[in-house]
């Protein structure tokens, strides 16, 4: 019992998600007024309630300080799975709101938030499995359901998406688990622990070891969607329902980084080889940075210059990985920033996406040409994208500047100043393309003059997310505890 | 009281902006109410000032951003000392001038008069920010005004002037940035009073003199310093008459400002080492500035090249390291801030009625607008640096401090007023005097109590400093003591 409680968040995303599928079947039977009444209310608000109570279940577990591991300590619940718990659960909520409007009038919706939600489950235990099994299971739980949802449309865009995302899925699985295979058989273990100890004083190994931590990274860095594993972002994103491209650029990201920092750190952190995945990943970030930023220049769907923008931005959760291991290794201060970085992009991506869906879905268009004059069609959205892409340039008063603030500094404390530098370039060059759709917003005339306004829901979910953003800018202190109590989880 | 001046204009702003379109004439009283009360917000606290007390006066100080683990934190942190104090109401001042020239908007005025305030907010925000990341966001706030005003409000090709200054400033920002968090990641604060008390920096996440030449390129754009100016003469031209006046009355003083804040106060002992060449580049500026604005025929331009020229003395003065120098810099700043916004004042009251700015267009004005002919005159004249006007007392004091340091880079830069002479005399001369052209038989002088009022009150400042320098004098050198004694 004590064990279900520690998987509470999980388990009760995955019930309501079978319950989905349950009701679904039976739904067919009510009558036709009663079966549009699930379909519009029973199925979104269902699904809705899901990942609020998921989102309780795991605040409770915060506010008393229930931690502890099960299942033969395959799977932990500390600071940092609780974290990601959290973060995750208000990821799903935004999705399911996302939604809402966006499938009016698909008769799969079911299907389509049981996926949802039990690919959330999948994201919470990849953050918290500390056995390489779990991570794997976990990690095909998460990816199988977001193959299907990419696909989810079905027309040409999105089925191409699909069969991308699970070609180039499944290579990165088979990646991963010869990476797995390796430190399997270096260690001869498949929990982190015993990895650690192996790799702490395996000094003859070091190639091994090396070998094993290349292939993880490449495997892990499809979830991140890190060069040069990037291939599937622009294409996918463009051709996913734009919710599950939001789900994606967040949720999946931020659990890729998740799983890699406790595959890295608590598995591979200590002994020689630290160094080693340290500089890789300070190379990566680079590269990560640089081809995403100058990329997204020449951009003109504002789909794919968000998903080149992800690829930008995962370069400067890297910078976190990076300094945790790198010349003057900064664990707390490292993970920390990676930490406050994925709660500060999960706000700013999210609101991106929420307002980009708002937009598109009145003026059927994706083209960046076509924002022109937003401001006056819809100045509240023109306003709330604003905050959002000044979020993601790193402007202050928002999220995204204490957020990159706090990162590049963890990387100068680690001795990585060129890494900062760098970082702080590439910052510089992702201000003209995300200050072009903002002033394209503002200055200019309106393509048409009809107004463009959005859904209740879709409001709420863009009000909460510019909310989020601005508070985690101006007053970030709880959830910078918060970071590096979870990044202490480690040490 | 400094936070409740430095944000008001931006609630102003936004009370502007959400005015209902039935009642979009109220919007520029609403602008001058606000920037009054600001203004007078300003005079208050100079009044208030204690000349004997401690140096940083009407502290507001909240922490921001801390860590547990990083050792470095971000505060809230805003106050005046004598050298910034000045600064701000030279600011108040010129945006409620702004307000009144821009009295006849016609085009969007909500939006406009919103960002001139946002555009305030800004500005008050660099001069009273003690803490680097915060005035570095106040540095950048006002990026966002200045696009919108320029391209949406201005003449021209106002929308590639616009571009080219982002772009221009967000390069030098950029280095900027880096060398902020340099700074304040090798010491753990961000703090401009605890960076100015600690010794040399701990040896070095970047080396010193790299982070004194990156601040150096930002605020060196700013400024502008020549070979990084050549943003300014678009923006200048094409920008609506107000915008002009807050670019060359306070703008451009944010790079003054930052290089004695920041570059000397923070690291005096690089600043020494670089003297003879900041001075060079001074030299530089005032002297190509001066040559380039003799050739000038458009009359903004005109103005704009005799900003570089003027901003060149800044420079100079700066560089001399010693206390006379920098209380002539500063004054320099102030007195260019008043002159030039009143030369672009009277340029845009011009243009409003002869909707041209050609030189050689324009004769016999005096005739039609004996007016605007004198005043033009007396700010023209207290540009050339004329005993008993503003301009003389900062140039002269700038020249007496640089002489010992500098001696052959001085007596370059005096050439600069002789050429200031030429320049400003035979603009006068030309569009003034000379023959009444039949073109401008039916146009009016300024008459309206909008064009009036803060011309003559730029007047009687400019007079009041040039013949009582003290007012602002006095505090200013109080300000730069604490900078020259760490230099010297």
């Amino acid at each position: 019992m004590e064990n279900v409680n520690l998987i509470g968040p999980q388990l009760l995303l995955m019930a309501v998600g079978g319950l989905l599928l349950i009701c679904d079947a039976f739904a067919g039977l009510l009558g036709a007024r009663r079966w549009m009444a699930w379909y519009v209310v029973g199925t979104p608000g269902l699904a809705l309630l899901g990942g609020l109570g998921s989102l309780l279940w795991a605040v409770a577990h915060a506010a008393t300080d229930t931690r502890g591991s099960a299942f033969f300590d395959t799977y932990v619940l500390d600071d940092f799975s609780l974290f990601f718990a959290v973060l995750f659960a208000g990821v799903v909520i935004a999705v399911v709101l996302f939604s809402v409007d966006y499938l009016r009038g698909n008769r799969h919706q079911a299907e389509y938030y049981a996926l949802v939600l039990a690919s959330a489950a999948g994201l919470m235990f990849l953050a918290g499995a500390r056995d390489l099994i779990a991570i794997f299971v976990a990690l095909e739980l998460t990816s199988i359901c977001q193959f299907i949802l990419a696909g989810f449309l079905k027309d040409d865009r999105s089925s191409e998406a699909g069969i991308k995302y699970l070609l180039l899925g499944a290579v990165a699985a088979a990646l991963t688990l010869y990476g797995m295979a390796l430190l399997f058989g270096l260690s001869g273990s498949t929990s982190l622990e015993g990895i650690a100890r192996a790799a702490a004083e395996a000094d003859d190994q070091r190639l091994g070891f090396v070998l094993a931590s290349v292939l993880l990274a490449a495997g892990l860095g499809f979830k991140m969607a890190i060069v040069p594993f990037q291939m599937w972002v622009p294409d996918v994103y463009q051709g996913a329902p734009t919710p599950v491209t939001g789900y994606l650029s967040v949720g999946s990201k931020a659990a890729g980084f998740a799983v890699a920092a406790r595959v890295f750190v608590e598995g591979l952190g200590q002994g020689a080889i630290a160094p080693d995945w340290a500089t890789m990943f300070a190379v990566l970030s680079v590269l990560s940075m640089t081809l995403g930023n100058v990329v997204a220049l020449v951009q003109n769907d504002i789909k794919r210059l968000l998903g080149y923008s992800s690829i930008a931005q995962a370069g400067y959760f890297l910078i976190g990985l990076a300094a945790v291991a790198a010349g003057e290794p900064q664990v707390e201060l490292g993970l920390g920033g990676l930490l406050f970085f994925a709660a500060s992009y999960a706000f700013t991506n999210l609101g991106a996406f929420a307002c980009v869906i708002a937009i598109s879905q009145r003026i059927r268009s994706d083209s960046i040409a076509d924002y022109t004059g937003m401001a006056r069609r819809s100045p509240l959205l023109a306003l709330a994208l604003t905050l959002c892409l000044v979020s993601l340039t790193g402007i202050p008063p928002t999220a995204g500047f204490v957020a990159k603030l706090y990162i590049f500094n963890a990387a100068v404390q680690a001795d990585l100043v060129w890494l900062a530098i760098a970082g702080v370039i590439n910052s510089v060059i992702s201000a003209y393309y995300y200050l072009r759709i903002v002033l394209n917003m503002y200055v200019g005339e309106p393509v048409s003059p009809e107004p463009v306004r959005p859904t209740p829901l879709l409001a709420v979910a863009t009000a909460a997310a510019v909310a989020g953003l601005l508070v985690l800018g101006v007053f970030p202190f709880p959830v910078i505890d918060a970071a590096e109590a979870a990044a202490r989880a480690f040490s | 009281m400094l936070s409740f001046m430095t944000f008001f204009p931006l609630a102003g702003a936004v009370a502007v902006a959400l005015l209902p379109r039935a009642r979009e004439a109220w919007a520029r009283w609403l602008a001058l109410a606000v920037s009054l009360v600001v203004l007078a917000c300003a005079l208050a606290l100079f009044a208030a000032y204690d000349r004997d007390g401690a140096q940083f006066q009407f502290v507001d100080a909240h922490t921001w951003i801390s860590s547990e683990v990083a050792p470095f934190t971000v505060r809230y942190l805003l106050g005046v000392d004598g050298l910034s104090l000045p600064l701000v109401v030279l600011t108040a001042f010129l945006a409620t001038v702004a307000v009144l020239v821009s009295w006849n908007i016609e085009l969007r005025p909500r939006e406009y008069f919103a960002w001139l305030l946002v555009l305030e907010t800004s500005l008050l925000g660099v001069f009273s920010s003690l803490d680097l990341v915060l005035f570095f966001l106040f540095f950048e706030l006002e990026l966002l005004p200045m696009y919108f005003l320029i391209s949406i409000w201005g003449t021209g090709r106002r929308v590639y002037s616009a571009w080219k200054y982002v772009l221009f400033t967000f390069f030098g920002s950029a280095f900027m940035l880096v060398g902020i968090l340099a700074l304040g990641f090798a010491a753990g604060t961000f703090d401009m009073r605890e960076l100015q008390e600690m010794g040399p920096l701990r040896e070095a996440v970047v080396p010193a003199a790299v982070i004194f030449a990156f601040l150096m390129v930002a605020f060196g754009i700013k400024l502008p310093v020549v070979p990084l100016h050549t943003w300014l003469p678009d923006a200048h031209t094409d920008a609506p008459t107000a915008v002009s006046v807050i670019l060359a009355g306070v703008l451009l003083k944010m790079g003054g400002y930052g290089i004695l804040r920041l570059c000397f106060s923070i690291l005096p002992d690089v600043a020494r080492d670089a003297s003879l060449f900041l001075a060079a580049f001074a030299a530089l500026s005032i002297l190509y500035g001066a040559l380039v604005t003799l050739m000038q025929q458009d009359l903004k331009r005109l103005i704009a090249y005799s900003s570089v020229s003027h901003m060149g003395y800044v420079l100079l003065g700066a560089s001399a390291l010693g206390t006379v120098g920098l209380t002539g810099a500063a004054m320099q700043m102030f007195t260019h801030g008043l002159i030039t916004g009143l030369l672009f004042v009277m340029v845009g009251l011009v243009y409003d009625r002869t909707h041209t700015r050609a030189i050689p267009e324009l004769s016999g004005l005096a005739h039609r607008m004996p007016y605007v002919a004198t005043v033009m005159a007396i700010a023209g004249l207290a540009s050339l640096g004329l005993p008993s006007l503003a301009g003389f007392v900062s140039e002269m004091t700038v020249f007496l401090g640089t002489f010992p340091q500098h001696q052959l880079l001085t007596v370059l830069g005096v050439m600069g007023v002789l050429l200031a002479a030429g320049y400003i005399l035979w603009m006068v001369q030309r569009v003034f005097w000379g023959e009444p052209s039949p073109r401008w038989q039916g146009i009016g002088d300024a008459v309206a109590w909008w064009e009036r009022v803060p011309t003559l009150a730029l007047v009687a400042v400019i007079l009041l400093v040039g013949i009582y320098p003290a007012v602002v004098m006095d505090l200013f050198e109080r300000g730069v003591l604490p900078i020259a004694s760490r230099l010297g």
